[in-house]
């Protein structure tokens, strides 16, 4: 094989830890400097790996939290008995190096109009499977689309809720539906269950709007409401999906 | 198809390990299930990552289309249960 065919290989390289942001209390977002960063798309990953000092390794893949055209961040969830998001959430510091490898993925990414038409965007978050929807939510309105967009954020309790701060900013065009499984806020008038079928037919653009949908969260979450939205007669090539593991699971 | 149970993951999160394996973005791809002749894209596979590597299976027969094993820093690929990957 010709070395020219393996230099533009994706391989691990060192980022350097920037801004650290907690989110809530067990959730940060890390903005990471990468000197050979290639650009990513809405919708996007990257891995990260951690070497111990006996030679044990552990890899973790984390959804970008930013817009393309932003500088790279990821969100992570502490899991207490996590090999690596506790290291992420209380250990790393501003200054800190880590091995990254991205971007990654090319499936469940979103671009704007102009190569989908003026199709409504359909998001679905599931715990911190918000994450990768955020990145799309930004670049929406970073490059100025007016494509109407909605997402349903499924989350345990308001103290969970990831970026809420932001996603109450959103406006022009932008929806955004909770529904808060465990625990409620006094008042509280939205969705208090998980998602079903219902909840699903109320919340999603109708077929005819020719909608393009992004689930992410746990597995459960995903199966179940993609299943929902094939259901209400979204075709299955409309609905992207990606799932969180028993290491990312909200 | 039944669905995934929790902890099941899909083709997105071998995505970097396809790519540094393949040299080029993998999820995308398009491979045809050997046993049932199912296309999906590797995105849309069913993962399981027990502690000894990585199994891709199909989502329609639970065929295994894909096995990834480390051993000793290098990568051993199994992709008998795919009649295509393109």
């Amino acid at each position: 094989m010709a070395g020219t065919a393996v230099r533009g290989r994706l391989t691990w390289q060192t980022a350097t830890v920037g801004a650290v942001m907690d989110e809530t209390p067990a959730v940060r977002t890390l903005s990471l400097e990468v000197p050979d960063w290639a650009g990513h798309r809405a919708g996007q990953h990257l891995d990260i790996r951690l070497t111990a000092d006996d030679g044990y390794r552990a890899e973790r893949s984390y959804s970008i939290a930013s817009a393309p055209g932003e500088p790279v961040a990821i969100t992570v969830e502490r899991l207490d008995d996590g090999e690596v998001s506790p290291y992420l959430t209380q250990e790393l510091r501003a200054g800190d190096e880590i091995e990254i490898r991205g971007p990654i993925g090319g499936y469940f990414v979103w671009e704007p109009p102009g190569t989908d038409g003026a199709a409504p965007l359909l998001l679905l978050a599931g715990g911190s499977g918000v994450v990768p929807l955020r990145a799309m939510l930004r670049y929406r309105s970073r490059v100025g689309s007016s494509v109407p967009a909605r997402l349903l954020y499924s989350a345990r309790s308001w103290a969970e809720v990831i970026y809420r701060g932001e996603l109450a900013r959103l406006g022009d065009g932008v929806q955004v539906i909770y529904t808060l499984t465990r625990q409620q806020p006094p008042g509280w008038t939205g969705y208090a269950r998980r998602a079903d079928p219902e909840m699903i037919a109320e919340v999603a653009w109708p077929v005819t709007q020719a909608p393009l949908a992004y689930v992410c969260g746990p597995t459960n979450f995903v199966e179940a409401v993609a299943a929902d939205l094939v259901a209400l007669g979204y075709p299955p090539q409309r609905v992207k999906t990606e799932r969180f593991g028993a290491t990312g699971t909200p | 198809m039944a669905a995934l149970e929790d902890g099941v993951l899909d083709g997105n999160a071998i995505g970097g390990l396809l790519l540094e394996l393949f040299g080029t973005e993998m999820t995308t791809a398009v491979g045809t299930c050997a046993g049932c002749g199912t296309v999906a894209q590797v995105a849309e596979m069913a993962v399981y990552q027990p502690k000894l590597g990585t199994v891709v299976r199909c989502r329609s027969c639970d065929n295994v289309l894909m096995v990834f094993v480390e051993v000793r820093g290098v990568t051993c690929v199994d992709l008998r249960g795919l009649a295509q990957l393109a």
